[in-house]
């Protein structure tokens, strides 16, 4: 009897021990399986010119030309947009955690963060175009900041919201023991504290940005040149994997992976580069 | 006897039970006094009063006067940071802040704007560590992080941190508890030397400790303070029978 369920749990324990190992397999299989794609199709037509360039004439037809308007444009609106997101969303879950912690109030801006986190981008292009119109504005730089940052906002605040509170209560009453303000206790132990997770966090809400293509379609719109005024529309990168994807040109197609290549290297870099910075920052973190 | 802090009619409730009941009491300036009893009698909960650390829980409801220096700590308008600064707390664990020892120390001195940076800063910081005896064994990684130190030497960085902003009274809640014998020592030392100038309030369930430490001894239980009274009068004497019995070991 004994020996049997001795034999039953290491069959349990074999069986769940595959399948973890299966969800590895498959989720860093997935990645390895687009990467492979992206280069061994982008890579070929990628040069030189491509990332200096901005298209020519006849440059969707396969002449020359480059993709330089929409790696700017991409930089530009995924930046901005983290930027101001991050302006707007530490304060709001810094509020969440020392003011409000854990009161019908908070509950309430953690469910609409949710609902606006589950909302498709496309809709949030819409809206924004929508409240261009009224406006009167038209396609520009600075829409697609402010939609991207829309849609960025509710990730980079929940994401550091859950990263918050994970921070010891103990740590801060050690602060407030000193006579620290709820203020300086914020900025000065829990953010210093929560760095690493907070950089984590702004990671995710930059990638998304930058990756995203249905908001900035009616709200940066699209163009060949490099952006000189946020008053102008703007190119990003999705849509010129899109629009390239969409032609019946092979070649240039193959600028279409040439161009998720270089967004798949942004997001790559960005992504080891906040990594290193992080590991670096949480130095002091109490672990 | 010279009290620093006056306690008067003390109650104190969470969401239904009753913590503390009807509390008087005074606290002597410039010496060790000692909070025991057996554990949920409430002793925790009557040092929290003192620094209104009570009130980060919203479920509890506290009424009565704790005076400072003759002023009321929990009437309207009094600055609870100035409240908390004046009266330094050593937790149970070392919770050292996530910087590097330096900032640690300089932290509360920034705070309060009471050392400019740079040499004043360099020099504070030197002179708590020395205090809190820690200076030997950190003045060549002033800049490392705290996380570094081992238990011992942090809760010995927390006691200098707390002393850096100057405070008038330092609270002690069971501070060596999660120490080695070694470093529970040193703190024991620290606190004896400490009570020179600040009014020390230990919270303790160790009774040797009490011994060893304590000048005025509160005993408290379930909720109440039994007895009060200089440490040998209420060790070589207790007069309630209650206190007789913890002091046997009998709880």
């Amino acid at each position: 009897m004994r020996k049997r369920s001795f034999k039953k749990r290491h069959i349990e324990e074999a069986i769940f021990k595959s399948m973890m190992i299966f969800s590895f397999f498959l989720v860093a299989g997935s990645l390895g399986i687009i990467l492979v794609t992206v280069i061994v199709k982008g890579l070929p037509a990628l040069n030189l010119a491509m990332l200096t360039q901005i298209p020519k004439g006849g440059y969707y037809l396969g002449k020359e030309g480059g993709i330089l308007n929409a790696i700017i444009g991409s930089l530009y609106m995924a930046g901005g947009a983290t930027l101001i997101a991050l302006l707007l969303s530490l304060p709001i879950a810094l509020y969440l955690r020392s003011y409000v912690s854990n009161s019908r109030r908070a509950d309430i801006v953690r469910l609409s963060m949710d609902v606006l986190w589950g909302i498709p981008s496309i809709v949030y292009g819409a809206f924004g175009f929508t409240i261009m119109l009224a406006l009167g504005l038209r396609a520009s730089l600075l829409g697609g900041i402010l939609v991207l940052m829309l849609l960025e906002l509710p990730i980079m605040t929940r994401a550091i919201d859950e990263v918050l509170r994970m921070m010891p209560v103990e740590l801060e009453q050690a602060s407030f023991a000193l006579g620290s303000t709820r203020l300086e206790t914020a900025f000065y132990v829990v953010t210093r504290q929560m760095l690493p997770g907070i950089v984590t966090a702004i990671l995710l809400a930059f990638g998304r940005g930058i990756g995203d293509a249905a908001s900035v379609l009616f709200t940066a719109g699209y163009t060949d040149r490099i952006p000189t005024s946020l008053f102008r529309p703007a190119a990003s990168l999705p849509l010129a994997v899109f629009f390239q994807l969409g032609t019946p040109f092979p070649e240039v197609q193959r600028r279409a992976y040439a161009a998720a290549l270089v967004l798949t290297a942004i997001v790559l870099a960005v992504s080891l580069g906040s990594r290193w910075l992080a590991s670096r920052l949480g130095r002091y973190e109490i672990k | 006897m010279d009290a620093h802090i006056q306690i008067r009619n003390l109650n104190v409730s969470y969401d239904t039970s009753q913590a503390l009941k009807d509390v008087n009491l005074e606290i002597p300036k410039q010496q060790i006094t000692v909070i025991m009893g057996p554990s949920g009698c409430g002793k925790t909960t009557l040092l929290k009063c003192l620094n209104r650390f009570l009130e980060l829980n919203t479920s509890t409801h506290i009424a009565g006067q704790i005076l400072i220096d003759g002023e009321d700590i929990y009437a309207l308008g009094m600055d609870v940071t100035e409240i908390r600064k004046k009266t330094g707390l050593l937790a149970q664990r070392p919770h050292p802040l996530p910087m590097s020892i330096y900032d640690n120390v300089a932290y509360g001195l920034r705070i309060h704007e009471m050392a400019k940076k740079g040499r004043e800063m360099d020099g504070k910081v030197k002179h708590y560590l020395e205090i809190a005896g820690l200076w030997d064994e950190v003045k060549d990684r002033l800049h490392a992080p705290a996380t570094g130190l081992s238990i011992g030497q942090q809760q010995r960085l927390c006691l200098a941190r707390g002393l850096a902003v100057e405070p008038e009274i330092l609270l002690g809640d069971e501070p060596t508890s999660a120490l080695d014998p070694i470093s529970a020592q040193h703190i024991e030392m620290r606190l004896l030397e400490l009570k020179q100038s600040y009014t020390i309030v230990l919270v303790t369930h160790i009774l040797r400790q009490a011994r060893r430490l304590a000048d005025y001894v509160i005993f408290m239980y379930l909720g109440e303070v039994v007895e009060h009274g200089p440490a040998r009068q209420l060790f070589d004497h207790p007069q309630q029978p209650r206190t007789r019995a913890y002091l046997e070991g009998q709880f």
